[in-house]
C-alpha cells in the first residue's frame, strides 16, 4: 500500500516530459538570466531600436521598466521613440494593415512570445537566418522554414548560407557565415543573449518579484507545519 | 467575558440551531480514529474550492469577457493589476490542484469501498459535483481565449455535433453562433461564474450532508457505527471530528500548501501541463494549432476520444469516440453495483482486486499521457488497448470481485 502511495506521489507530482522544437532542430541553451539588469537594459535597448518598429508589445508599459533599473527620464531617452508617455502601452509603429501588405502577414505581438516558444527557440531561431533567392524576402530560417520576417538583424550578424550534407543518417543542415556583419560571432551571440532574456524578462516582468515572494512564504509555512504537526501531537496524545 | 458569550450563543440559539449543528457536525461528528493520508483530499478539496472562489472574484473584476479583448486583460491582470499575477496563478494552479485533489480523494474512495452501501448516494452526488467540475474547468479555460482555449473548446464543442439529428442544433444552440465565438465566450463566461459555481456549492453542501448522515468510511471498511458504546451510545472507534480531524487536517493544510506555494511561486507553468505554451498565442480563428492537447486532467478521456478509428455496428468512429469519452466518466457511477465483494476495503480483498486497480491506475496514468501526444499508429494503438482495460476494470467487476479471495474483517478497527 506504501509503495502505491509513493508512485502516484511521484507521478501527481512531477513534470512529465520537456517539450522539444517542433522543427526537430536541436535548440542551443538561451543565456537567461532575469536579475541581470545590465543585460535587461541591453536588451530593452535593442528591443526597442530593431523590434518595436514591426512588432508591438503591447500589453507592456513602458514606466515597468523601472523595476530593471531605469528611471522615468532614461525610460523617456532611450526606450520610446515616438512621442509616447511614459505609461503608455508599447505600440508598434507599425499599423496592422501595413504588416499584412509587406509581409502577408500581421507581425505577431512580442508581449508573451518567450512564454509561447521558450527562450532557447528564440535563441536559436534569431541566429539560424540564411539567405535563400527562393523566398520573398530573400532570407530563410532553420527553425522556422519561410518564415515571413526578412533578417532584421542581419548588418550585425553578416549573412549566412545553408550547408546541407548528405550521408548515411540523411541530411545534416548548418550554417556558416560568408559575409561578415558589424559583430563577431561572439558578440553577436551576447547582443541575441540579452535580447532573448529582455524577451523573457517581458513575458513574465513579475517573474523576479514572484521568486522572492515564493521563497518567504515557504519560510513562514514550514514555520507554520512545525507547529500544526506539534499542536496535532499534543491533541491526539490521549487517542490509542 | 464567558457568560457574556455564554448568554449571547444562548440567544442565537433560541434563534437559529447554532449549537446543534455545531455539534452534530463538528464537535460530536464520530470520525473512525483510523484516517490515513488518503482522507486528508476531502477537506483539501473544500480548501481548494474557497481559492477558486475567492481568487475568482478578483480576477472577475478585471476580466473582459469580449474576443477582442480577453486575451489583453489577463495580461492586465498579470502586469498592472496589483498582485493580480498572484491572483491569477493561485487560480490557474489551483485548476489544476483541484483535479489532482479530487482524483486522489475517488481514488481513496475506491481503494476503501466508500461507495458501497450505505454510501451509494455520496458517491452519486461526488460523481454530480466531479462532472460540474468538469465543466468549471471547461468554460473557465475558453476564457483566456488563448489558441488552446479556443481550438480545446473547438474540439469539445464539436463532440456535441457528432451526436446523430440533433447534433448540429444542439452545437449552435451552445455556441450562440454558427461558430465558437465572442457570443460564446460571453456565454461560456456567464456559466464559469454563475451557473455552475452556484451549483457546484449546493451540491458540496448536499454531499457533506450526506457524509454525515451515513458517517465517513475509514481504511478498514466496517462501519464503526455497529460498535457503539451502550453507555453513551458513541462509536467505540469514533472520536470527534472537532478537535481531533481539525488540528490534523490543518497538518495536511500545510502540506498542501507546500505543494501549491511551490507551484504558484516557482513553477507556475508547471512544464506547459498547467498553463499551455500555446495558450499565450492570442486565439487565431484561421490558423489551427499543429498539435491541439487538452489540459493533462482531461488527456485520459481525450486519448478514448481518439482511440476509435474505424466505424462499427453502424455507427460513426467519431461517435464511437464521443460515447466512450462520455462512458469512461459516468461508469464511476455504477461502482456501488459493480462491486459484488463481500468486503469493501482493499485491505480485505483479494488478488483479483488489486491487480484490477493497479492496471486501471497504470491504464489511466497511460491513457493521460498519450493524450498529450499527437497520435501515431502506435501511439493509437496503445490508446486501443488501455481503453479496454480502463473499461474492463469496470465490466468486469462483478465477476472477479465475486470469484476474489477476501480476507474476513476485523470487528474492532485495526491501528
Amino acid at each position: 500500500m506504501k509503495k502505491i502511495t509513493i508512485a502516484l506521489l511521484i507521478l501527481c507530482l512531477t513534470p512529465f516530459s520537456v517539450l522539444a522544437s517542433e522543427s526537430g532542430m536541436p535548440l542551443d541553451r538561451a543565456p537567461v538570466d532575469i536579475t541581470d539588469n545590465a543585460s535587461l537594459q541591453r536588451g530593452a535597448e535593442s528591443f526597442v531600436n530593431y523590434c518595436l518598429t514591426c512588432h508591438g508589445a503591447s500589453y507592456m508599459r513602458y514606466n515597468r521598466h523601472r523595476d530593471i533599473g531605469f528611471t522615468n527620464e532614461e525610460i523617456l531617452n532611450k526606450l520610446v521613440f515616438t512621442g509616447q508617455k511614459v505609461g503608455d502601452l508599447m505600440q508598434s509603429a507599425m499599423r496592422k494593415k501595413e504588416g499584412e501588405e509587406w509581409f502577408g502577414v500581421v507581425p505577431p505581438d512580442l508581449s508573451v512570445i518567450a512564454r509561447a516558444r521558450g527562450a532557447d527557440w528564440l535563441y536559436t531561431y534569431l541566429r539560424a537566418f540564411y539567405r535563400d533567392d527562393a523566398t520573398h524576402t530573400g532570407w530563410n530560417n532553420l527553425v522556422f522554414d519561410r518564415v515571413a520576417m526578412p533578417h532584421v538583424l542581419y548588418q550585425l550578424q553578416g549573412e549566412q548560407k545553408l550547408i546541407v550534407k548528405t550521408s548515411d543518417k540523411g541530411e545534416q543542415k548548418s550554417l556558416a557565415l560568408v559575409k561578415p556583419g558589424q559583430l563577431s560571432a561572439a558578440e553577436y551571440d551576447k547582443f541575441v543573449g540579452d535580447l532573448v532574456n529582455y524577451l523573457v524578462y517581458l513575458g513574465e516582468p513579475h517573474a523576479s518579484e514572484r521568486k522572492k515572494l515564493g521563497i518567504e512564504v515557504m519560510i513562514f509555512l514550514l514555520g507554520m507545519l512545525v507547529l500544526s504537526y506539534a499542536l496535532k501531537k499534543e491533541y491526539w496524545k490521549d487517542i490509542h | 467575558m464567558s457568560n457574556l458569550f455564554n448568554s449571547m450563543i444562548a440567544w442565537i440559539d433560541k434563534r437559529f440551531p447554532l449549537t446543534s449543528n455545531w455539534k452534530a457536525h463538528l464537535s460530536e461528528y464520530y470520525a473512525p480514529k483510523n484516517f490515513n493520508f488518503w482522507y486528508f483530499f476531502g477537506s483539501l478539496a473544500l480548501l481548494v474550492l474557497v481559492n477558486q472562489l475567492l481568487t475568482g472574484i478578483f480576477l472577475t473584476m478585471n476580466y473582459k469577457p469580449d474576443a477582442s479583448q480577453a486575451f489583453a486583460s489577463v495580461e492586465y491582470i498579470m502586469r498592472d493589476v496589483d498582485y493580480g499575477w498572484l491572483i491569477r496563478y493561485m487560480h490557474s494552479t489551483g485548476a489544476s490542484m483541484f483535479f489532482v485533489v479530487v482524483y486522489l480523494h475517488m481514488f481513496r474512495g475506491m481503494m476503501y469501498g466508500s461507495y458501497r452501501k450505505p454510501r451509494e448516494l455520496l458517491w452519486l452526488i461526488g460523481m454530480v459535483i466531479f462532472f460540474v467540475l468538469m465543466s468549471l474547468a471547461f468554460t473557465g479555460y475558453i476564457l483566456p481565449w488563448g489558441q488552446m482555449s479556443y481550438w480545446g473548446a473547438q474540439v469539445i464543442v464539436s463532440m456535441f455535433g457528432a451526436i446523430p439529428s440533433i447534433g448540429e442544433i444542439l452545437q449552435q444552440w451552445l455556441l450562440g453562433d454558427f461558430t465558437l465565438s465572442d457570443a460564446a465566450l460571453n456565454r461560456f463566461f456567464a456559466y464559469h461564474v454563475v451557473t455552475l459555481p452556484l451549483v457546484l456549492l449546493v451540491l458540496v453542501f448536499v454531499h457533506i450532508l450526506a457524509l454525515h448522515e451515513t458517517g465517513s468510511n475509514n481504511p478498514d471498511g466496517i462501519e464503526i457505527k455497529e460498535n457503539k458504546n451502550p453507555a453513551n451510545g458513541i462509536p467505540v472507534d469514533g472520536i470527534p471530528f472537532h478537535p481531533y480531524y481539525t488540528v490534523k487536517d490543518i497538518v495536511g493544510v500545510v502540506v498542501f500548501l507546500i505543494v501549491f506555494c511551490g507551484i504558484i511561486f516557482f513553477a507556475p507553468e508547471m512544464g506547459g501541463y498547467f498553463l499551455e505554451y500555446n495558450n499565450f498565442i492570442p486565439a487565431n480563428t484561421l490558423q489551427t494549432p499543429d498539435h491541439i492537447a487538452p489540459v493533462w486532467y482531461f488527456t485520459p478521456y481525450y486519448s478514448m476520444l481518439r482511440a476509435v478509428t474505424v466505424n462499427f455496428l453502424g455507427v460513426d468512429a467519431k461517435l464511437w469516440g464521443v460515447i466512450l469519452m462520455a462512458g469512461s466518466v459516468v461508469i464511476f457511477c455504477f461502482l456501488p453495483w459493480l462491486d459484488r465483494s463481500p468486503v469493501k476495503s482493499i485491505r480485505y480483498k483479494g488478488p483479483y482486486f488489486k491487480v484490477a486497480l493497479t492496471l486501471f491506475v497504470i491504464s489511466f496514468f497511460v491513457l493521460g499521457w498519450l493524450g498529450t501526444k499527437s497520435p501515431t499508429p502506435l501511439y493509437t494503438l496503445l490508446a486501443q488497448i488501455f481503453t479496454v482495460i480502463y473499461f474492463a476494470f469496470f465490466i468486469l467487476m462483478p465477476w472477479y470481485s465475486k470469484i476474489d479471495k477476501t480476507k474476513p474483517e476485523p470487528k474492532r478497527l485495526k491501528e
